[in-house]
């Protein structure tokens, strides 16, 4: 018999999880067996402690109010709305209910009953995993949830992505190489110059007859068999294995796993006897196959053009999308792309100054804002500052001058490579941020004894300092004025605290979110100012306040406040945890619409995403009453 | 050919109506949480009773304000008149992709799912006609069932200075004032949902002010 009602329900069910995770026949054989509950506001559909039902609960119209009932205490555990399940226990646990549910208005609940839902997907791990995250969500407060680790799991699974294995493998083209009658120190020096770890030696037609590696020469000239000045020929490795130049990466693998070799000649005809063009390393294979952190960095280093640098930059975006989808930790993930970051800055900073010359005095690259704090994951602007040492009163205006010369060539490369220029021109090219030491501890203390809306502004980003390049002493000596005029000070602490709580927690009645109110931005949530902000600016304050030096990153600063004030625990673990869903939250925003992730369309969230989001908010408010307390705020404000 | 005026003969009925007018005499006694209501709807030819007739039957039953989806009704009748004019109101064609079945057959379903329970319908005179009739031409009884019209119970939770009596309200200006969506509207099983969810919101909101007497309410 056809049941239109059933249809309804479906129609309506496969617009939320876990049941947009099922197929049409069995989503229409789940609805057929749905109950339709009309709640009146006030009504409870089970209480705490009660026996459990043989259905969990989705809201259909309303909204229905979870309740932690203690003796006498009574709290919101959660506000489930249209599409939220709630009542999932019996799914998991065979135990009595741990939370009230009462209607919070006139509400429209459907029933779905356990048994069928189990027999239907039995199988499907994808909604397990749904229904174990919504469990720990409506059941724990966020604090404990925090163990179960489980929020982080992803539902989709991992597919593999190896047609790479089919490519040609992309060989280095014109390989250094050197003659059958060079000596092995000719041969070293020509690998040193170039940075590699091999070299092929040719005979006089430039057929190749063997090859030179690293491993050669420890084995064979430091244990003292050969002396330095030895021909290469007696060194090589020879015959040397070679191939055609569009072997795939599948057969080049092979070949390297048969004869134990980590370098295959590329020649004309694949022969020995044929004119060498190319060679193909183990580590041009891992960079094919895509992406290893070290073969990336190893890129960055090797790059002799931005170009090149761009690429390796462009390949780990690649790997940051990979490990996303792996679900490996986000500290984790933050602390391989920033590497990659500062090493594609060190690079971009050190073929720089081979276009300049060297520099004059000793000088300190910094990146401040986002990169100084290590969380920069995506494209983002690039920030940065440059201090160099004290220089003669005479002498200050032509330093400077190469410094301001040096810093724009490097903010230009790294445009190209694809940091925006920072709009406010908060970089090192910009004479402001291109100061000696006694200038940039004159600029700090400036901020510290005279705090007014822009030196707070301003402190916001130049506080999150990180040496990238150059003398770090530099740095250190600025650090140590800092934390010692911090020490005369309170008031600017008031400043800085006060500026933390400009953004309240991004919730509104309902649980609804808040959302940007005008402007082209207008309906959008913006993930940065309203969610992360609040988070990092309490991380900066707390740790300068506590004196924490050299931890920048936030999610490392709330772990450090959580040692240093044990009682505070729970509080900075929760920060610490939020801040890291939030940063992975808002790179999937930002690789998904390929851009820096800082406004988010809620209406493309789906209902998983918008629960886990949500569940990031609390420690954002409890860390806010925490710093009102602390910095005595509530007179400032 | 004998006479009998005053007294009524058993008739043969079919089997499924013996059973249904037997229940109405031992009927038990229940409390509200434990009573099945059924809210159903036909979808028709037209207004006539004589001339029209029932195209479709959408019902959905309720027991302590919960419907269970699979316990719901949805039913086509073969019928020999077709009004071209209504089918753009309930879409029903005379030739429609639906399984259809025989009136006769359609009323032994319908009365094997109503049993002796309460029926809900929005102006409920026109249903309870229309079913009549067909229960006539197959040569049975009237439905015994008490029934609750959702348009009188409307009129009945309105405060006593906003009993307009002269107001009928219609199935969608109740949607819209009492916040049900208009899903299916004009399909008998959408519209059986829409009485039942109807029902609900009156029933509560009379709960709430004390002014339910379910005695009152009910006609048979």
């Amino acid at each position: 018999m056809k049941n239109s009602i059933a249809e309804r329900v479906s129609d309506f069910l496969k617009r939320f999880p876990p049941f947009n995770m099922l197929d049409t026949t069995s989503l229409l054989k789940i609805a057929t067996q749905v109950d339709i509950i009309y709640l009146e506001k006030g009504d409870s559909l089970f209480n705490k402690d009660d026996a459990f039902h043989n259905h969990f609960y989705i809201v259909r119209d309303g909204a229905v109010n979870l309740y932690n009932i203690n003796d006498n205490n009574k709290n919101v555990a959660g506000i489930s709305d249209a599409g939220d399940i709630f009542g999932v226990r019996p799914l998991i646990t065979q135990e009595n209910y741990k939370l009230t549910a009462t209607a919070n208005e006139e509400s429209i609940i459907y029933g779905v009953p356990i048994e069928i839902f189990k027999s239907v997907t039995d199988k499907n791990v994808k909604v397990h995993k749904y229904l174990i995250t919504a469990f720990a969500t409506n059941t724990y407060d966020p604090y404990t949830a925090e163990e179960n680790g489980k929020i982080f799991v992803d539902y989709l699974p991992n597919t593999s992505q190896d047609i790479a294995n089919f490519q040609t493998a992309n060989y280095t083209k014109s390989p250094v190489s050197c003659q059958e009658n060079a000596t092995l120190q000719e041969a070293a020096l020509k690998m040193c110059e170039h940075k590699i770890g091999c070299i092929i030696v040719t005979n006089d037609t430039k057929y190749p007859v063997g090859i030179v590696t690293n491993s050669d020469i420890k084995n064979k000239i430091a244990t003292g068999r050969f002396p330095i000045t030895t021909a290469v020929t007696n060194i090589m490795s020879s015959p040397i294995i070679t191939d055609k130049k569009d072997i795939t990466v599948a057969n080049a693998q092979l070949q390297m796993i048969q004869h134990n070799i980590s370098h295959l000649g590329i020649t004309k005809d694949g022969t020995p006897n044929s004119r060498l063009i190319g060679i193909l390393t183990h580590h041009d294979i891992l960079v094919t196959l895509g992406n290893s952190p070290s073969v990336i960095l190893k890129e960055i280093k090797r790059a002799k053009r931005n170009k090149t640098l761009r690429s390796a930059r462009l390949k780990a975006n690649t790997l940051l999308k990979s490990y996303l989808d792996q679900n490996i930790p986000i500290s984790h993930i933050v602390k391989i792309i920033s590497k990659i970051n500062d090493a594609v800055n060190t690079r971009a900073i050190e073929l720089a100054i081979k276009k300049m010359g060297q520099p004059p005095v000793a000088f300190s690259w910094l990146a401040i804002g986002s990169q100084g704090r290590k969380e920069q994951l995506l494209f983002t602007d690039q920030d940065n500052a440059l201090i160099f040492d004290d220089v003669p009163e005479d002498k200050y205006e032509t330093t400077q001058t190469y410094f301001l010369e040096l810093a724009r060539l490097v903010t230009k490369a790294l445009n190209k490579i694809g940091f925006e220029y920072c709009e406010a021109d908060m970089m090192a090219s910009n004479t402001e941020w291109c100061k000696s030491v006694t200038q940039w501890q004159d600029q700090f203390k400036d901020w510290i004894f005279k705090p007014n809306e822009k030196a707070i502004l301003l402190s916001s980003i130049f506080f999150d300092y990180t040496h990238i390049y150059g003398d770090k002493s530099l740095v250190d000596t600025l650090t140590n004025t800092i934390y010692e005029s911090l020490d005369e000070t309170n008031i600017f602490f008031k400043f800085l605290g006060k500026d933390a709580l400009k953004s309240p927690p991004p919730l509104g009645f309902f649980k609804q979110f808040l959302v940007e109110q005008n402007g082209d931005r207008k309906d959008l949530f913006n993930i940065k100012s309203r969610a992360l902000m609040p988070l990092i600016d309490a991380a900066r304050l707390l740790t300068l306040n506590k004196q924490v030096k050299d931890v920048n990153s936030t999610y490392e600063r709330f772990e450090k406040l959580s040692q240093l004030e044990p009682n505070n625990k729970e509080l900075f673990d929760s920060c610490a945890y939020a801040f890291k869903a939030l940063l992975k939250f808002r790179t999937k925003q930002g690789i998904l619409n390929d851009n820096s992730g800082k406004f988010i369309e809620l209406t493309t969230l789906t209902k998983e995403e918008k629960l886990k989001l949500k569940r990031c908010f609390k420690p954002i408010s409890d860390i806010q009453e925490s710093l009102k307390l602390r910095f005595d705020l509530k007179n400032v404000m | 050919m004998k006479f009998n005026w005053f007294k009524k003969t058993q008739k043969n009925y079919p089997a499924f109506w013996q059973e249904y007018l037997d229940s109405f005499t031992n009927e038990a006694e229940d409390t509200i949480e434990n009573t099945r209501f059924v809210a159903f709807d036909t979808e028709t030819t037209g207004f006539d009773k004589k001339k029209d007739r029932v195209l479709s039957i959408g019902a959905v039953s309720l027991k302590n304000k919960t419907i269970h989806v699979k316990d719901s009704f949805e039913l086509y009748i073969k019928q020999d008149i077709f009004k071209a004019d209504t089918v753009k109101i309930h879409g029903l064609m005379k030739k429609g992709s639906l399984t259809k079945v025989e009136e006769l057959e359609a009323i032994k379903q319908f009365i094997t799912y109503i049993k002796n329970d309460i029926l809900i319908a929005h102006h409920a005179f026109f249903d309870y006609s229309m079913v009549n009739e067909m229960l006539l031409r197959h040569g049975l009884g009237k439905l015994k069932n008490k029934f609750i019209d959702t348009g009188v119970l409307y009129k009945k939770s309105k405060h006593i200075i906003y009993q307009d009596n002269l107001k009928n309200y219609s199935l969608d200006e109740l949607c819209k004032e009492l916040n049900v969506p208009k899903t299916d509207r004009h399909t008998a099983t959408g519209d059986a949902l829409i009485t039942a969810m109807i029902f609900l919101k009156i029933t509560s909101r009379l709960i709430k002010t004390n002014n339910l007497g379910w005695g009152y309410l009910l006609k048979s």
